[in-house]
Order: C-alpha cells, then sequence, then structure tokens
C-alpha cells in the first residue's frame, strides 16, 4: 500500500485506504515522540520549505517541528518578509522556492485552490496547510487519529462540530474524511454559519445546540473568527456563546465516553467554557501531540512517491 | 521450485540450542532484553524468551523494533516500508541486548536497527541472534547466535514462514 499522488491537497483527494495508511504510520511515530531522542534519520539530506502567506502559529511551529524530527533542512517563509510583497506571483515564489532546491513545500494561503494551483506547476511535493475556506487536510487526519486512538474507530460514531463550519476549512477536510469512514455527522450552529446547503456533503444539520449534542461521542468545537463579528453573522459573541457555546451541562447532552475536540487557538468563554476545555473529557492538547506525529507520517509517506 | 530446509521440529531444536548459547555467554539473565527486529524477528525474540523461560524460569523483556525510518535505500525504494509498532518495555540503558531477526543477508537491516536502538539508549552490549544466516554481507556484521549457516546465490530467496502469521513454521529457499 503506498499513497496515489505525490501532493496532499485536500482530504476529498484521498481514498480510504490512504488515510488508514497514513494513521497506521502515524502511530509508529507516535512511539518515536515518546523516547528521549525523538528524532529519525528517515528524510535526512532533504529539504522542506514552509510557505506560509496568512498567519499561523501551531501549525506551522507543528509541521516545523515534524520536519525536524524528520531529519529535514526547515526554511520557514512568511509573506510580510518575502517578495510577495514586492509584486511576485504565487506561481513565481514557488518556483524560486523549487529553484532553492525544496523537496516539500507545506503551503498556507487565504485563497482556496493556492496549493493546487502550485502543484501543478512544481515537481517538488505540495503539502496543504489550509487554502481558504477550502481544507486543512492534514487537522482532519490528526483529528481521525485522536479519535481512533481515543474510542478505537470511527466508523458508526455521532460527531458533532459546532460554529462557523461555512467558513471553517478544518470542518470541511473533517466532513470530507468522517463521510469515508461511515460516521454521522451533525453541524451545529447559526442558519448563517450552517447554511442549509450543507445537507449535501451528507450531513444532518442543527440550528439549535441541545438536540444536536443528544448522544454524541465526539464534539469538535470550532474557533469564532472574531474577524466575523459585526459582519451579521451573528449578533454578539456575547449571544453566540448563549446558544452555541460548549457548557459543562450542555455537554452532559453528550454520551457520557464522548471527548471534546478544538482544532485551536480556543476564545474560552465564547464557543467553548474552560472547565469544559480543560475537563477530563478534553483532548485538545492531545490533538496538538497526535499533529506532529501524522505531519511526520505524511511527509515521509509523500517521500516515497514516485511519479 | 521452492525447497524445504528446515521444518518445525528443527526450527524448535535450533532456538532451544539458541537460547541456550544466549544464556552461556551472558552467564544467565541478569540484566539481559530481546528485541526483535519487525516483523519476522519479533516472533523468534518472543519463542528465544519462552525457551529462556524453560530453562532458568525467569522472565526477560521482549521488544520490537521497526527500522524503517533509518534504512539506507529510502530514497531508491519503489515505496516507503511499512512502519510498525516499535515497543521496548524496558529501559535499555546498560541492558545486554540480543538483537534476533529472521535472515541474516546484507547486514544493513542490523545497521539500521543499530542506530536505531542507539537512539533508546546506551545498550551495555548487542549481540546478534538470527535464524538463519544466508551470507553476502555487505558490511561488516557478523552474528553471535545463528541458528544456521545457508550457502545461497544472492538471487535466491529464503524464505522463514511462522505459525504467528497464520503459516506453518518452516524454512523455505527458491
Amino acid at each position: 500500500m503506498k499513497l496515489l499522488s505525490k501532493d496532499l491537497l485536500g482530504i476529498k483527494e484521498l481514498t480510504k485506504d490512504e488515510i488508514i495508511l497514513i494513521l497506521d504510520t502515524a502511530s509508529g511515530f507516535k512511539d518515536v515522540l515518546k523516547r528521549d531522542i525523538k528524532k529519525v534519520p528517515a528524510l535526512r539530506g532533504k529539504t522542506a520549505v514552509n510557505l506560509f502567506f496568512e498567519p499561523s502559529t501551531r501549525t506551522r511551529t507543528s509541521f516545523e517541528l515534524a520536519e525536524k524530527r524528520l531529519s529535514l533542512d526547515v526554511l520557514n517563509l512568511s509573506v510580510t518578509t518575502s517578495s510577495v510583497v514586492k509584486g511576485e506571483s504565487l506561481i513565481d515564489t514557488a518556483l524560486n522556492v523549487q529553484a532553492l532546491g525544496a523537496d516539500f513545500m507545506v503551503i498556507r494561503h487565504s485563497s482556496s485552490g493556492a496549493p493546487h494551483l502550485i502543484a501543478k506547476h512544481i515537481n517538488a511535493t505540495v503539502i496543504n496547510g489550509g487554502d481558504g475556506i477550502n481544507e486543512h487536510p492534514t487537522q482532519a487526519l490528526l483529528d481521525a487519529f485522536t479519535i481512533k486512538e481515543k474510542i478505537g474507530r470511527i466508523e458508526g460514531l455521532k460527531i458533532a462540530i459546532v460554529g462557523d463550519i461555512l467558513h471553517s476549512r478544518v470542518a470541511k477536510s473533517n466532513i470530507y474524511l468522517l463521510a469515508k469512514f461511515g460516521a454521522e455527522v451533525r453541524l451545529i450552529g447559526p442558519p448563517t454559519l450552517v447554511p442549509k446547503e450543507l445537507e449535501e456533503l451528507g450531513v444532518r444539520i442543527f440550528h439549535d445546540m441541545d438536540s444536536g449534542l443528544d448522544g454524541v461521542n465526539v464534539v469538535m468545537v470550532l474557533r469564532i473568527q472574531m474577524e466575523r463579528q459585526g459582519k451579521g453573522f451573528f449578533p454578539s459573541t456575547l449571544e453566540y456563546s448563549k446558544n452555541w457555546g460548549l457548557t459543562s451541562e450542555r455537554f452532559r447532552r453528550a454520551d457520557k465516553d464522548a471527548i471534546v475536540m478544538h482544532p485551536g487557538p480556543m476564545n474560552r468563554g465564547v464557543e467553548v467554557a474552560s472547565d469544559v476545555a480543560d475537563g477530563p473529557r478534553s483532548v485538545i492538547l492531545e490533538q496538538v501531540t497526535n499533529g506532529l506525529a501524522v505531519r511526520m507520517a505524511v511527509m515521509y509517506l509523500l517521500a516515497g512517491v514516485r511519479e | 521450485m521452492p525447497k524445504e530446509l528446515l521444518d518445525k521440529k528443527d526450527i524448535d531444536r535450533i532456538l532451544a540450542r539458541m537460547a541456550h548459547e544466549i544464556l552461556e555467554k551472558n552467564k544467565g539473565t541478569k540484566e539481559l532484553c530481546l528485541v526483535g527486529i519487525q516483523s519476522g524477528g519479533v516472533h523468534l525474540a518472543k519463542r528465544l524468551a519462552g525457551k529462556i523461560k524453560e530453562i532458568e524460569g525467569k522472565d526477560i523483556p521482549v521488544g520490537s523494533l521497526d527500522i524503517a525510518f533509518y534504512r539506507d535505500d529510502l530514497n531508491i525504494r519503489e515505496k516507503q516500508p511499512a512502519v510498525r509498532r516499535t515497543e521496548v518495555p524496558c529501559e535499555i540503558t546498560d541492558m545486554k541486548v540480543v538483537l534476533v531477526d529472521d535472515v541474516l543477508f546484507t547486514g544493513r537491516s542490523i545497521r539500521a536497527a543499530m542506530d536505531a536502538l542507539m537512539d533508546m539508549g546506551r545498550p551495555s552490549c548487542i549481540q546478534l541472534a538470527v535464524l538463519i544466516d544466508r551470507g553476502h554481507r555487505e558490511l561488516p556484521v557478523k552474528a553471535d547466535f545463528a541458528g544456521k549457516n545457508i550457502p545461497t546465490a544472492i538471487d535466491e530467496n529464503v524464505e522463514v514462514s511462522l505459525e504467528e502469521n497464520g503459516l506453518e513454521d518452516k524454512v523455505t529457499i527458491k
């Protein structure tokens, strides 16, 4: 079994078998992360460039550490310091980075489809680190890894995703992945952020949080993007939090062994209450650790694809 | 046409002898630990530990080691090797570690395994136990305990099949 494409652009493009291969490989890397020496020589001599056209701390640091632990040489380019501010085009930037000898390019961009465009023009492996409102595939993979680790399976689970689904690439990637594994996905949030059209993705939509959470095994809480406030999507953060914030009282509606996930960064007291985020059913920090193992697995496997 | 070199009884006798040799060389089970290389070596390591228990009445730690990340052919292989679990149930620093593998051929897996072990700690020594030594070394590697030396041609294939994998215990060459 191997990955079929040199790039990881989205979950949509992966088969279920490829996802299983990535998750199984990530278990091996998690063993490595438990040792004193958390580095392996697997990709020694290769170079990774993290090309971030949008601010990111956690995804970039996670990729950077994953790359270092695979013995890759790492270069970080962020938009504020690059020639992009001088007007260089996206493809020219990518071609220049490739000319430096990059084997991997991790790309984060505010436009949906930017990594796909770059992948068409270069030979280096492109990994989507989040593109616009389209996908954030490694986040969905680390979420799946965490669910499998905690509950043992994904098949047949009831999984609620709460918040701004419309603008969330994390939600999109998770919806695609969970559908491939046969989980029941419920989307919860205000009609402005969880429009009915999303039902086309094969999910159930709830605007009432309590009924949506009934008996679920996993609650994925999304960050309410403060920049959406005042644009008419919801009246105020206070009102959002009153209706769709995950409090310990609401969380009791879920299955007694349910877990709480959040891709970060969290707005405590808005979309999730602190006692839930820090509570015994929260796996939020384990998601961060698992992100390393999953990103190592993705890069290790992509390095083996010959086209 | 595959030719059978060893059957179930042969393998069992060889492992019994190797268990005795390991105990003799190490003067018992003190600070002794067996680490099998994924996947064939892991089953053999468990069987050797069982024999050692029969002889000495003591349990010794048995681990499994995946060497995928340490291979020297990642750049030239058709696809990445499957990654299996690495689980060593004890601190290996200051332990006598016996690496166990099914077939010793070029010695490259053993080089990778030694590098992997060194990243986990500093064993007091590493010894090597293999069921079959088929020759054709490409690195200066030698087995401390060899079940059977089998002269082979470089293009021949030695296969160790084991009950743990749902097969019948035997060693064949083709």
